[in-house]
């Protein structure tokens, strides 16, 4: 699957390590320690201001960080022969506005150093896919908002990227768009790439990445794995009746985390795999269950808890 | 190859923003109207059956000063057309999808360098040559040292390009114009200063002028390329107000051509190493 050979140096496609970034007296990214191992959606969480953007700007080499290190796929940040391997769609797309779709994706492929051959193949294919064909001769300053985001996505795709940074992929797009930018990381992570996208759609977030960090102030404040079935770690709920405290007690041999309210248990269980044991011991000691549910973990919860009553700005 | 990308979309933007034409135009104009006012003269004169000294004396304050007006009209297209592009693809943020391309920073300023310096090579040889042409066809006259004169006022935009783009690259596009205008006006004005200290035997107006021509050497070059380019007899009388009681020394030509690359490598060292 993964067409990307990590040459057995490093499995990390970004390791950053105490990066911060002061402008003037205002500091951007205060301590920003994170990495994304090869392959994985990443997902960038935050409210506005809190330094996102400017952390991607930093692993790009497009800002200097004031303080920390980072390197992108093995490389220190800033190398120029590392970027033939990056995509990148930049916060607020903007180009020569007075190039076509097709002009203006030849130029950027071939500052990437690739022939015109290859790019005359590429580029229909890449303006399909962003679903542009049908405004192939306009130049791009008669461009709405959605459609020059489908052209920068366009351009972050173009050389095959082994690893993807999108800065909220999907502002601007119609509800089409989103879904697109949703397939199109999924299709890029099947290839192997590695993506980190900063959005502030939480329900698209979910959807996609594996793993996401929550960024206030310019710092890491959680990390939290998203992806994964029946073996990540889960919270249910439980209604039931006659429930002695010897039960609930007895639940413990499942897992350590179990609150009671009344007739409700919350436990967080390490994976769903072990509720059906759980449910048969509590009906084997007597107790009526009349509910089960599973919580799903939210995301939209997390960050408001995380980034806390003070709106965050 | 990354600056030779970079140079070619300097030039298309130019072609595709109708600027190159607009140019053209301008200038097409510009010889129309100086040869007009030459086919007069010399019909008028022919009639009046004038001394053929005085004559080519007269003609050739003409030839000067409508290089004069070309090398006004250099300085300004080249600030004008320069100041924008790199602080304005970094306000605009254009410059973000192309320099996480693998090209290197100094590869995609000089690019824009080159690209300008094209335009407004093609554009004085097309001026110059071009006031030279009506100027023979007309009245028989040409510039004295055609192609060394060419050459400096070449510089000249060459020197002022490399300003602008120094300045371009700490200050917004308007700030950046402005500086780079105020800068030349300082070395016309320290030019004039240095010409009537030179004809009142001042020395401290002399060294004033220096001065400025060390400050902002774009102006002294107009004044040797217009010693270069009039008539021996102007020289040699000292009353032509295009020139050279002080004419600039081969060393002041040097000093240009080093102010150039500072300006340049500052330009290259400082978009290198600014956030975009
Ligand atoms: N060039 C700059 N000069 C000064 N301050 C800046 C600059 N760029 C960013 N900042 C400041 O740094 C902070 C972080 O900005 P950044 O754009 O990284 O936020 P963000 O997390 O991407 O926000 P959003 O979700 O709104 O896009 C902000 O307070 C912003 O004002
Ligand atoms: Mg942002």
């Amino acid at each position: 699957m993964n067409q990307f050979a990590t040459g057995g140096l490093s499995d990390l496609a970004i390791d950053a390590c105490g990066l911060g970034k002061v402008f003037g007296d205002k500091v951007a990214v205060r301590n920003l320690t994170f990495n994304v191992c090869r392959g994985e959606v990443f997902g960038f969480l935050g409210p506005n201001g809190a330094g996102k953007s400017t952390a991607i700007k930093m692993l790009l080499g497009l800002v200097h960080p004031s303080k920390g290190q980072a390197r992108i796929l093995g490389k220190p940040i800033g190398d120029v022969t590392t970027r033939r391997r990056i995509g990148f769609l930049p916060e607020h797309f903007r180009f020569y506005d007075w190039l076509t779709p097709a002009e203006l994706l030849t130029l950027h492929g071939r500052l990437h150093g690739m022939s015109r051959a290859a790019l005359r193949q590429s580029i229909p294919a890449l303006l399909d896919l962003v679903g542009l064909t049908p405004h192939g001769e306009k130049h791009l300053r008669n461009f709405s908002k959605g459609m020059l985001q489908r052209i920068g996505l366009a351009q972050a795709l173009l050389n095959q990227p082994e690893l993807i940074f999108l800065d909220e992929p999907t502002s601007g797009l119609d509800p089409m768009g989103r879904r697109l930018v949703r397939d199109i990381i999924r299709a890029q992570r099947d290839r192997g790439a590695t993506v980190l996208v900063n959005s502030h759609l939480l329900g698209e977030v979910e959807v996609t990445c594996n793993r996401v960090a929550f960024i206030k102030d310019g710092e890491v404040v959680e990390t939290r794995a998203l992806s994964g079935g029946s073996t990540a770690e889960t919270t249910v709920l439980i209604r039931a009746l006659h429930l002695r405290e010897e039960i609930v007690a007895g639940v413990s041999r499942w897992t350590a985390q179990v609150r009671r309210a009344e007739e409700r248990l919350i436990l967080t269980l390490p994976s769903a795999d072990v509720l059906p044991d759980i449910v048969r011991y509590l009906a084997d000691q007597g107790a009526d269950v009349y509910e089960v549910t599973p919580q799903r973990f939210s995301l939209e919860q997390r960050f408001l808890e995380i980034i806390g009553s003070d709106g965050g700005l | 190859m990354g600056i030779w990308i970079m140079a070619g979309v300097t030039f298309r933007e130019a072609a595709r923003k109708k600027m190159l034409w607009m140019a053209l135009a301008v200038s097409g104009a510009f010889i129309i109207l100086f040869g007009s006012g030459l086919h007069f003269q010399s019909r008028d004169f022919s009639a009046r059956g004038m001394n053929p000294v005085l004559r080519r004396e007269i003609s050739f304050t003409m030839l000067t000063m409508a290089l004069y007006a070309v090398d006004l009209l250099a300085v300004l297209m080249t600030i004008l057309i320069s100041a924008d592009t790199v602080s304005g693809e970094i306000a605009s943020g254009t410059i973000q999808a192309v320099m996480t391309k693998p090209v290197a920073r100094w590869q995609v300023l000089l690019g824009k360098w080159f690209g300008f310096m094209g335009m407004l090579t093609a554009y004085i040889a097309l001026m110059v040559g071009g006031v030279n042409a009506v100027a023979r066809l007309m009245t028989g006259v040409t510039a004295r040292h055609l192609v060394p004169g060419f050459l400096l006022m070449w510089m000249e935009s060459v020197v002022l390009l490399s300003v602008t783009f120094a300045l371009a690259t700490y200050f917004s596009t308007l700030t950046s114009g402005v500086l780079a205008l105020g800068l030349h006006g300082l070395a016309f004005l320290g030019g004039w200063i240095e010409q009537f200290g030179a004809i009142s035997q001042t020395p401290g107006a002399v060294a004033v002028g220096v001065i400025s021509s060390v400050l902002m050497p774009s102006e002294a070059l107009w004044r040797r390329a217009a010693f270069e380019m009039q008539s021996p007899l102007a020289n040699a009388l000292r009353i032509s107000p295009f020139s050279t009681l002080s004419v600039p020394s081969r060393a002041m030509i040097a000093y240009a051509a080093f102010y150039l690359l500072i300006a340049l490598a500052v330009s290259i060292r400082r978009f290198s190493q600014r956030d975009l």
